[in-house]
């Protein structure tokens, strides 16, 4: 599946929906900054990996979806929910992105400097999220295809074609 | 005094600034879960590195991302499971992903307790 940019998306939504995000991303910096004053840079760490925005997006994409499914006379509740799942997934995969950002900063920090390092990091998490997202297309393509070919002997041989199974995503 | 309420606020603009920011890209972004990489960048640590180092200095912000790699798992642990939850259970996504939050803090301070007290 392709990546995607959709312009269109930031129209529909509205302002209290950044005004959320920037107080949550806001509201988690301070108390980070604040855990680590109090109890040390051991505990308030933790806390450069909160699931800040997780909640309020994993929110707004499940409203987002089933107001757009009731608007077709649906009940998009169902449809919602898949949604913010799917962003869930795609938020663990970031992870592993995020925990070779923390490594990098953690190893290289006490030698380099800060934007070298942040800088690395940064592309190393880009790099690393992107690449485990596309192993795990890959993968889930070549299940699904597999699967379509033990249900239907023929199209493993060629002369039953349908088109790749899509991902859930879409 | 005011020196640390100018530090929060400061802490607060540019953590809701790196923030906001990464999650328009994620909105910009198709398909969904593409876009929800988006959703564990390292936003918050970038806005509170940049502040700690000039602050605390290097050693400290280098302790705060040892601790960080640790929270990071349980963001992982935390996401999967609800990711399953929605999809699979078909939970409402706010209770869901506010409740499931225990796991995430369960997590991150068993590992810390485990690995680094």
């Amino acid at each position: 599946m392709k990546v995607k940019i959709d312009a269109s998306e930031l129209g529909q939504s509205k302002w209290y929906e950044y005004a959320l995000r920037f107080a949550f991303g806001g509201t988690i910096t301070a108390l980070a900054g604040e855990i680590a004053k109090h109890f040390g840079p051991a505990i308030g760490g933790l806390f450069l990996a909160f699931p800040a925005i997780l909640p309020a997006t994993a929110t707004l994409i499940a409203d987002d979806e089933k107001k757009k499914k009731q608007r077709a006379g649906m009940n998009g509740a169902i449809r919602g929910r898949t949604a913010a799942g799917v962003d869930a997934a795609g938020a663990a995969m970031g992870c592993i992105g995020l925990i070779v950002f923390a490594l990098i900063v953690w190893q290289r920090l006490p030698q380099s400097s800060l934007a070298v390092v942040l800088s690395e990091a940064t592309l190393a998490w880009l790099f690393t999220s992107v690449a485990i997202w596309l192993m795990r297309e890959k993968l889930w393509r070549s299940l699904a295809k597999k699967l379509r070919s033990s249900r239907h002997p023929l199209a493993s041989a060629g002369s039953h074609t349908t088109p790749i199974d899509r991902s859930p995503d879409e | 005094m005011q020196a640390r309420v100018k530090e929060i606020i400061l802490r607060v603009i540019v953590g809701g600034a790196v923030v906001s920011a990464f999650s328009v890209l994620g909105t910009l972004l198709k398909p969904q879960s593409f876009a929800g990489l988006f959703g564990a960048a390292p936003s918050v640590a970038l806005a509170t590195l940049v502040l700690t180092v000039s602050k605390d200095g290097k050693a400290f912000a280098s302790t705060e991302a040892r601790s960080m790699v640790l929270g990071a798992i349980a963001f992982a642990v935390y996401a999967c499971v609800v990711s399953r939850m929605l999809i699979r259970r078909r939970t409402p996504a706010l209770p869901t992903t506010a409740l499931t939050m225990i796991l995430w803090f369960g997590c991150a301070f068993g590992l810390w307790y485990a690995l680094l007290s």
